[in-house]
């Protein structure tokens, strides 16, 4: 990016584009070039452990799939070799080219520049670089990867022998204020660390893994219960210590780490392999970048956003998403992307919609009267099928099937020129049913049905034959074993292609309104992103007025200042001509599926009916109410969200205190509720600087487990201890005890707890006890879920479609979620996730018309018995009984219906039929699964 | 597809093909991704159908099912060796059993003819969410297998009292009835899936279809017994 001019709304931005020297409409991806190329260059996707070329395609699953060449090239550095250009057959290699200079018009800009790895090197006490055996968790994670350097196989650098006994050092290059690293905690490393542990003990069940730690943050959704479960395997240690990296041993060129545990002193031991938790450092073209872009970053490196508008940098019309706005995990930044491009939409709306073009397919063919005709196409995937499955023999093997006309193999079926190819082949050959053998239908089903429509064939005229993940990939040993399943898996295949059956998709019209069920932060900042972005909102809020739980909040370590964001958005909402609002209100019916939902809506304003397209679900969560630590006997114990109240109100029995002690997780982190509320620690923290602020003698001790200060709020952290805020850890097996005690007749709220660290027991009266109370999920969450027909997790709160790849959807469609339904958040997180949600509402509500899928069930009238076993099986509601002159017959609603066919296994007669997975398609592939068997038998 | 979508006909026709074991993978108990937990109905219908392995004499566990992530590779690995493990060690299917070279396909064939009326039979338990670990061992008995196949209704028309009004044949869902005006009808055993249809729709006043347990029904009548001679009619000639 050279430079951007203009305002919001109307931006012109310069680009260069740096020359690739392919071209991008001739290269296939073959990569026969990157065979012959002398010049070998450190790849940099695998972390430079292994050696790529020149010209290389930069990972395997690169889109698109082209090469490219470096600047390691030899003709590029001495105008020598050219052989690149002499094995091209499409003559895609062009030299010639130049930087270009792109001019673009855009209205918004989204910086989604990411982070940058935390580069251990320059610190010498990591010894990374210096001993072999040290790496980082990026290098680790390639090791790991079947597509990595080793293949998959955990070797060490030195020698490439497997590690037995594996350390990971964590909190490499964050929580730290040393020179050259970063004093916040990157957030992600306790759990991408625990996930290494669980991986290399799936490689290696006999693998010693130990982890040395400070916190363990497992703040996030089922972060708890992946950390105890790490924690719990075999082989694996957690040791709560600082660590140095002493030596390299002499020949084994192990590694020996000092550490100091309580029970032990100081002790050293020696490890095979030891990995850096690398922290995230901003990207490394930060600073050009925010001057060119003429933004600003905070002290950190990071993007500087507004807590209260965290999508938005310092200049109007350019927006920020992902790691740039300062360390997240992948569920986060996937949200914070909808946010941003909801950010976009409400600026731009007016204009949604003018650059779209229609997508025209052929005119589908009737094949109705013709014998199946089957294409195989037989997928290499480079080398991931190809090594393992003998695919020249696979495709000789499918032409010898019946109703096979055509075979091939096809180095990657997914690249663009191997699936124009089964189109044309298609064609050509008058295919009218097509078999791919490659990879999971998961990801490229969609693509390959595309084809299909591009030969004017019925998309379901596809079927996909899965010889990677269910064949390559885990036999690759047994190469002929391999090759014959593979053949098996596709002569399944296409015993069900040759009886897949035309079936139709249909479009439904898009109601164009949304309803958001909750009047807290992320319902009305939910409400606002949809409404500008010019659809109607009824925002359904069941108390009297709207501001949710974040009423009871005053500060935030973040500098916000939260009954004034809440006023605002309250008022934003109610000055918004096309948000409806409804409070006292409660639902007592919801019925329709996505784009037709229909919702009636007890309220202040009476009783109605409201027709929506989209559903939001934003209901927030409530606290639980403590039993221990004599909570309700006693006036001095509160929760913490009650001392922030009394903080905010100036009652003196807080801010004249003497003494206060606050203790952490309470009623979570345990066998009951088995989850971190991810706020308190914070909370904590907050209230102990307020109260120092105010009082700078009063003495604050926190009792915690692990402080969850996260992100930049470690800084906070570190300040509280500058300022003298006592902090006591203790272990859950030996919780703080809290007594009522009479001395000299005074009645005193004695807290004791065994500090580990010091080896005994410490007591404190405090004149106040604040307990952080867990976030808990709302009370008649099980009824909302009950009512929109989504699900809740196992600790009951909202459970999203996908943690990653759907963070803000439901599974069932049309109902999307935000807020602290879905989890605990901090109301930054919670603005961003509410217009993520904003953002996928509007994927929906954008369009007239959604697509039903054609693989749904069917009742076939005639055979019908009405008995209604299907009716029970159903649990979307999908089927109904309808009276006919032949008695009563059941009746499926193509809308509703998921296609998941319980209905179809319980029919009786065959009268209710899965349509793509009928009983006809599935004895199909069950016999030709035992034909080759049955015929070995017969030889 | 989900796993509820596995139908006991589908089990079958494997063992029919020769299978001497079947394996079926479903997500974890409870842990469904929609609001669907078809993967319970799966279990039951598991559950069902080794009841009816041992009760034709096969060994129940040449069929299984395993409750997995896609992110169990491992447990998914380990549970297919294990299966194939006891498979091979049970050996071929029937011969193994005992059972001889024909006797296993005709006793399979003949539960594959009939699962309808097993589905219809086991409805409620087949619907059943086994959450409980503890329930699931017992929630089909033997002996309740055994009365199953004890009690198969034999459903047939009575000649004597067919009126050949049509209507049991046009609601018969397999098309198992023949007959037309005036030809008294009959029951195809063969096709017959023993829904019980032809049952509840022959008229209050005719009841001409009756259903024989325990015994073979009666030989249906000749082709020449089958005019149907009106009695007011044959009256008044």
């Amino acid at each position: 990016m050279d430079r951007i001019a203009g305002q919001a709304g109307d931006f012109t931005v310069t680009l260069t584009r740096k020359p690739r020297y392919v071209l991008e409409d001739k290269c296939t991806g073959c990569t026969t070039c990157v065979e012959y190329c002398p010049a070998l260059c450190p790849d940099a996707f695998n972390q430079e452990l292994s050696k790529s070329k020149a010209i290389h395609i930069y990972y395997a699953q690169a889109i698109p799939l082209i090469a490219y060449i470096d600047e390691s090239c030899l003709y590029l550095q001495e105008k020598k070799c050219r052989i690149c250009e002499a094995v091209c057959k499409n003559e895609a290699i062009d030299f010639r080219q130049k930087p270009e200079t792109i001019e673009i018009q855009v209205g918004a800009v989204i910086l989604a520049p990411g982070f940058e790895p935390f580069d251990p090197r320059p610190v010498e006490r990591y010894g990374y670089g210096r001993m072999a055996n040290v790496v980082t968790s990026m290098d680790f994670e390639r090791l790991m990867c079947a597509t990595g350097p080793t293949e998959g196989e955990i070797r060490r650098p030195s020698d490439g022998r497997h590690p037995r006994n594996l350390a990971w050092v964590q909190c490499v290059g964050s929580r730290r204020v040393t020179p050259g690293e970063n004093s916040y905690c990157s957030a992600v490393c306790c759990t991408y660390t625990q996930k290494q542990v669980i991986l290399t003990k799936d490689h290696d069940p006999e693998a010693a893994c130990t982890v040395f730690h400070n916190d363990i943050r497992s703040f996030g959704k089922d972060f708890e219960r992946f950390a105890r479960r790490t924690a719990g395997l075999s082989g694996v240690r957690f040791i709560r210590s600082y660590v140095s990296i002493v030596r390299e041993v002499p020949g084994s060129r192990n590694v020996v780490l000092r550490y100091a545990t309580p029970a032990d002193g100081v002790r050293e031991e020696e490890f095979d392999l030891v990995v850096l938790s690398v922290g995230l450092n901003p990207p490394a073209d930060a600073m050009r970048l925010a001057e060119r872009f003429g933004i600003e970053l905070a002290p950190s490196g990071f993007c500087r956003v507004d807590p209260a508008d965290p999508l938005q940098t310092s200049r109007p019309g350019i927006f920020v998403s992902g790691a740039f706005q300062g360390p997240m995990d992948i569920p986060e930044s996937v949200f914070a992307a909808s946010a941003a491009s909801a950010r976009c939409g409400e600026l731009l709306s007016r204009r949604r919609g003018r650059l779209t073009r229609e997508r025209t397919y052929p005119a589908e063919k009737d094949t109705g009267a013709e014998e199946p005709r089957v294409g195989v196409f037989v997928c290499h995937c480079g080398a991931n099928i190809g090594r393992v499955v003998d695919v020249p023999s696979t495709v000789d093997y499918a032409r010898s099937l019946p109703n096979v006309v055509y075979a091939q193999e096809q180095l990657f079926s997914c690249a663009t020129n191997c699936a124009r190819e089964i189109t044309e082949f298609a064609r050509e050959k008058g295919l009218n049913r097509v078999v791919v053998a490659a990879c999971s239908p998961r990801t490229l089903e969609p693509l390959f049905r595309d084809t299909l429509r591009e030969a004017g064939l019925n998309q379901y005229f596809f079927e996909m034959a899965n010889i990677r993940e269910h064949c390559s990939w885990v036999h690759a040993m047994e190469k002929e074993a391999a090759t014959r399943k593979a053949k098996d898996i596709v002569r399944m295949a296409v015993a069900r292609a040759s009886r897949l059956e035309p079936l139709q998709e249909f479009p439904l019209p898009v109601n164009k309104a949304a309803l958001v069920v909750g009047g807290g932060v992320a319902g009305m900042s939910c409400a606002l992103s949809i409404a500008a972005q010019g659809h109607p909102v009824h925002l359904v809020e069941k108390e009297d007025r709207l501001g949710g739980l974040a009423r009871r909040l005053h500060t935030s370590l973040d500098g916000m200042d939260i009954p004034a964001l809440v006023e605002d958005l309250v008022q934003q909402v109610y000055r918004h001509p096309e948000i409806h609002v409804y409070t006292g209100a409660s639902i007592t019916s919801s019925s329709g599926y996505i784009g037709n939902f229909l919702t009636r809506v007890s309220s202040d304003r009476g009783t109605v009916e409201i027709r929506h397209g989209a559903t939001v679900i934003a209901t927030g969560a409530a606290l639980y109410r403590p039993t221990e630590y004599r909570y309700g006997q006693d006036e001095r114990v509160l929760t913490l969200l009650e001392l922030e109240e009394a903080i905010a109100r100036g009652e003196q029995r807080v801010v004249g205190a003497g003494r206060i002690v606050m203790i952490q997780c309470v009623g979570c982190r345990n066998e009951e509720r088995n989850w971190c509320s991810r706020v308190c620690c914070s909370a904590a923290i907050k209230n102990a600087l307020r109260l120092k602020e105010i009082n700078p003698a009063v003495d604050v001790t926190i009792l915690y487990r692990d402080m969850m200060t996260y992100g930049f709020r470690e800084d906070a952290y570190r300040e509280a201890a500058e300022r003298r805020v006592r902090f006591i850890r203790f272990e859950p097996s030996d919780p703080p005890r809290v007594e009522a005690v009479e001395e000299d007749g005074t009645k005193l709220l004695r807290v004791s707890v065994n500090d580990e660290i010091l080896g005994r027991t410490l007591a404190v009266d405090a004149d106040v006890l604040a307990l952080a109370a867990a976030v808990v999920p709302a009370e008649d969450a099980p009824e909302i879920a009950g009512l929109f027909k989504v699900a809740l997790g196992p600790d009951g709160f909202f459970k999203e479609a996908h943690v990653k790849l759907r963070p803000v959807e439901f599974a069932t469609d049309g109902v999307f979620l935000c807020g602290m339904a879905h989890y605990p958040k901090h109301l930054p997180e919670t603005l961003k996730q509410a217009r993520g949600a904003a953002g996928r509402v509007l994927t929906l509500l954008s369009r007239d018309t959604i697509v039903a899928s054609g693989a749904i069930c069917e009742v076939a009238e005639r055979k019908c018995i009405g008995c209604g076993a299907c009716i029970a099986a159903c649990t979307y509601g999908a089927i109904e009984f309808r009276e006919t002159a032949s008695g009563r017959k059941a009746v499926v609603n193509p809308v509703i219906c998921k296609g998941d066919g319980l209905c179809n296994a319980k029919c009786p007669t065959g009268a209710i039929v899965l349509k793509h997975f009928t009983d006809e398609e599935l004895f199909g592939q069950i016999d030709a699964a035992a034909a080759e068997a049955a015929a070995a038998q017969r030889s | 597809m989900c796993s509820g979508r596995v139908d006991l006909a589908h089990v079958i026709r494997a063992f029919q093909n020769g299978m001497d074991g079947v394996y079926i993978g479903g997500c974890r108990l409870n842990e469904c991704n929609y609001i669907t937990h078809g993967n319970y109905d799966a279990l039951a219908m598991v559950l069902l159908g080794k009841r009816i392995l041992e009760h034709i004499g096969l060994n129940p566990d040449r069929l299984r099912i395993e409750f997995m992530t896609s992110a169990d590779g491992i447990l998914f690995a380990d549970g297919v060796n294990e299966f194939v493990k006891t498979i091979r060690a049970l050996g071929p299917l029937g011969r193994s059993e005992g059972l001889a070279e024909g006797e296993t396909a005709a006793r399979l064939s003949g539960v594959a003819k009939l699962v309808p009326w097993i589905k219809l039979a086991k409805r409620d338990k087949l619907a059943a969410r086994l959450t409980r670990e503890d329930d699931r061992e017992r929630h089909f008995t033997a002996a309740e297998i055994e009365a199953l196949f004890r009690e198969v209704p034999a459903y047939f028309i009575d000649p004597e009292k067919c009126q050949a009004c049509t209507i049991c044949g046009r609601r018969c869902p397999v098309e198992a009835i023949d007959g037309g005006k005036n030809r008294i009808h009959v029951i195809d055993q063969e096709r017959c899936i023993k829904c019980g249809t032809c049952l509840a729709v022959c008229p209050e006043r005719f009841q001409a279809v009756r259903v024989a347990v325990g015994a073979p029904p009666p030989p249906p009548p000749t082709e020449e017994q089958r005019t149907l001679v009106r009695r007011k009619k044959a009256a008044a000639d």
